[in-house]
């Protein structure tokens, strides 16, 4: 594809420019990917050098180091406390022990445990009197989990050693030059200054590292067991198998194990269309319902905006399980109508595939519109009025003025939202599972899903239900890489989230 | 003036047509609310019926609900943690997104992409590890108010992006005038900075103390088992499986509406601010 100049790009209206750049990205996307792969060596053999220079420097430091600063290579904080860095000294110290206590009382086992998850799971013994004692031995998920805890520990371990290693020989350094090294108090003081950042943000990565880093790398080592309902620790050990859940969930045949692939795939495909349609149908009915609302010379605008807006504020699972009530086989929808005479047999809204499917959508509308129309009618009323004055003086419709005038407005602004809603939709558990909860299964899909089930809420199916954890982390891990592929299609697509310095 | 108000029999007529449309639609969004209403106040039988309008108006579904259910600790539960769920969620969010917005250190760039790439994962993905690791601090079942309010906090920090896009539209010149006065970073942060996001301020409490009134996935699983430590989704949502909707569907409903009150009156409140948010500040709601 031609590249175009930098002036005729501009001149183009945005919604060509979008256009454009949609075209220009899958175009070069082969050669953005060559040209990444050729980056892969260089960036070896750079990441090489910088570990390279990192253990020259530590090396140095013992080298050129006295004895207190080669005395703390081992002893954490000894020279601090020869330097007059005794508050230093003291943290230093109280975490190598707290450290060596844990690995001696704690990690030590699990990490070792890892290997191979456990030998014997039950042990039965005969007590004094003939019965069958059991005691519980290892527990694959807690060598797992312990494990992974451990590691992490050794890693904020070694990183606080290299603190450490580097502060004395700084401190050596200085006192060689008659320099007064800093000592705790200074420490505090930048901690409010200079340092402000890591007294922020110590608590949020510590949560984060906690709650989300440790989870997410415990559960993809789970891809690799097969931790399910047969291998249920205590009873039960479960043990590494490399790629096996994988090939279970990627392979191309249809018949037998095949049928978790196929499975899979229908509801690839369904998430997406879902995703898909949900945004826009959202986003476009939503805007329609908020430029009826705001046209000029109509009546009751409040009244109609605050009727849609309560709506969202009723919390979501008192809404749509009433709603998914309503649509029952026996639910008041079908109920009315028959008494009405408009139908003589009970309709499964819910209940019968296809229908179901459409019915979530729409449901969904009803769910979502009200946001949107809240938002645009924001975005709307900001709209210059005298852009629209002066179309109008220069004879341009209604439809005209809308595509040239609102929607690359809107576009503009709710751009970034719109990308987000769409890969919330990808993870939309609650619509789903407050509605149908998947149902109606069908017989074609394993795993327990539903024609109307999202991979999320498969996954919730998968390991709440049926406890198969081993392919509950593989759909997890495979939900990331498709959301991933659109997140960056969509980063580079859109200009606003790569220029984050460009309103300072 | 005269231009809009001008009867021409088309305008009429699209006007006519929106009037329509907007009323229909309306009546549409409020039949849910209409029969919600209309269910906690009927009193004969508590079960789905195939009538609409009740035959019999009565206060016995909410009676019943105080007094008969755990429904009022479900509610403190639910109260409590969206409680400290605000508190701590803005702090937390505030905080990191200062630190990314207005400073610049090494491994800035990298730590969002990380966080950006973290967010990515569903987070129902960790759930069954978050698990076992709130077990592991005895947070779990009978103890999982506490525990739901250290996983929303915890994570909370990586939905920075709007308020980081909130402060980056402050001009940095503002801090580094009180710099040079002499100002730490911290007194930047607490009085420059802080009494200019207040709208951004209100969007995340208020954001932060709705959410937890509709969680239910991780609610359910973590406090699995103990009714005493449901929170008000995942207990009503018992209330309509196979075995109970018979005797609680008028029930729910009173629960629903009651659940309803305060989330609704918070929004309406302060919606103008929510339009803000969502548009990262391109719109004064």
């Amino acid at each position: 594809m031609k590249k175009l100049p930098e002036l005729e790009y501009l001149g183009l209206p945005p919604i060509k420019q979008f256009g454009y750049n949609f075209c220009l990205f899958f175009a070069e996307l082969p050669s953005n990917f060559l040209k990444a792969l050729k980056k892969i060596p260089a960036g070896i053999w750079k990441l090489l050098c910088a570990i390279g220079r990192f253990f020259a420097e530590i090396g140095s430091i013992f080298k050129n180091g006295d004895w207190k600063t080669r005395l703390s290579f081992f002893i954490m904080g000894f020279g601090q406390f020869f330097r007059h860095q005794i508050g230093r000294g003291i943290i230093f110290l109280t975490m190598e022990i707290i450290f060596v206590c844990f690995m001696v009382f704690f990690g030590f086992d699990y990490l070792a445990g890892m290997g191979s998850l456990g030998e014997v799971a039950v042990e039965k013994t005969l007590n004094e009197f003939g019965l069958e004692i059991i005691t519980y031995k290892d527990n694959s998920l807690k060598i797992l989990l312990y494990g992974v805890l451990t590691i992490c520990f050794i890693v904020g371990f070694i990183g606080t050693w290299v603190m450490n290693v580097k502060q004395n020989g700084l401190a050596q350094k200085l006192i060689e030059k008659g320099v007064r090294p800093k000592a705790f108090k200074d420490d505090l003081k930048s901690l409010a200054d200079e340092q402000y950042y890591k007294t922020l943000l110590a608590v949020p990565l510590l949560g984060i590292v906690v709650f989300t880093v440790i989870p997410i790398f415990f559960m993809i080592l789970i891809a690799f067991t097969n931790y399910d309902y047969s291998h249920l620790p205590p009873e039960n050990l479960f043990d590494w198998v490399g790629l096996e859940n994988f090939r279970t969930m990627l392979s191309t045949d249809i018949s037998g194990s095949g049928k978790f692939a196929y499975t899979f795939r229908e509801i690839l495909i369904w998430t997406l269309i879902w995703a898909l349609i949900a945004t826009f149908s959202n986003y476009f009915l939503g805007m329609f319902v908020a430029i009826c609302i705001n046209r000029k010379g109509i009546k009751f605008k409040k009244v109609f905006r605050t009727i849609l807006v309560m709506t969202i504020a009723v919390p979501q699972f008192v809404s749509l399980l009433l709603v998914s009530k309503m649509f029952a086989d026996e639910g008041i929808v079908n109920n009315v109508l028959m008494k009405l005479n408009w139908i003589t047999e009970r309709i499964g809204w819910l209940s019968t595939p296809d229908l179901a499917r459409i019915m979530v959508l729409v449901i969904n509308l009803w769910v979502g519109i009200p946001y949107l129309m809240l938002i645009t009618t924001g975005v709307l009323m900001n709209i210059p009025a005298d852009l629209y004055e002066s179309a109008k003086i220069d004879g341009a419709s209604g439809i005209k003025q809308f595509t040239k005038i609102t929607l690359p407005y809107m576009l503009f602004v709710t751009g970034p939202y719109l990308l987000t809603s769409f890969t919330a939709n990808i993870n939309n558990f609650n619509v789903i599972y407050l509605l149908t909860a998947g149902k109606p299964k069908t017989m074609a899909y394993e795993g327990g899903a539903g024609s109307t089930d999202l991979l999320i809420t498969w996954l919730y199916t998968m390991t709440v239900t049926n406890n198969d954890y081993k392919l509950a982390a593989v759909v997890g891990i495979l939900v990331f890489v498709v959301v991933a592929v659109i997140s960056l299609i969509v980063y580079n697509l859109s200009p606003a989230m790569k220029n984050e310095e460009d309103f300072q | 003036m005269s231009k809009y108000t001008s009867k021409s029999g088309k305008e009429r007529f699209v006007r006519t047509a929106i009037y329509v449309f907007l009323t229909a639609l309306c009546i549409i969004w409020l039949i849910p609310f209409v029969y919600l209403i209309f269910q906690a106040f009927r009193g004969e039988s508590t079960s789905m019926v195939t009538y609409i309008v009740p035959k019999q108006w009565s206060l016995v579904n909410f009676q019943v609900l105080f007094t008969e259910t755990n429904f009022l600790k479900w509610y403190g539960n639910t109260f409590i943690i969206a409680l400290c769920n605000a508190v701590l969620q803005t702090v937390i969010v505030l905080c990191v997104a200062y630190a990314l917005s207005r400073m610049r250190f090494k491994g800035r760039k990298l730590l969002m992409n990380i966080m950006l790439v973290l967010g990515m994962f569903p987070g129902f993905l960790s759930m069954i590890a978050t698990y076992f690791i709130l077990k592991l601090f005895g947070l779990t079942s009978e103890n999982s108010v506490p525990g739901l309010i250290l996983i929303y906090a915890a994570s909370s920090g990586m939905g920075y992006y709007i308020a980081k896009g909130f402060f980056d539209t402050i001009p940095k010149s503002l801090d580094e005038a009180a710099r040079i006065d002499g100002a730490s970073r911290s007194r930047v942060f607490f009085r420059i900075i802080m009494p200019m996001a207040k709208p951004i301020i209100i969007y995340t409490i208020m954001m932060a103390f709705i959410a937890p009134w509709g969680d239910f996935m991780y609610a359910s699983l973590i406090s699995f088992g103990h009714e005493q430590a449901y929170n008000v989704a995942v207990g009503l949502y018992k209330w309509l499986d196979k075995e109970h909707i018979n005797s609680y569907f008028t029930i729910f409903c009173a629960g629903g509406l009651f659940v309803s009150i305060p989330v609704t009156a918070l929004f309406m409140a302060l919606q103008k601010y929510y339009v803000e948010g969502v548009t990262g500040g391109a719109v004064k709601g």
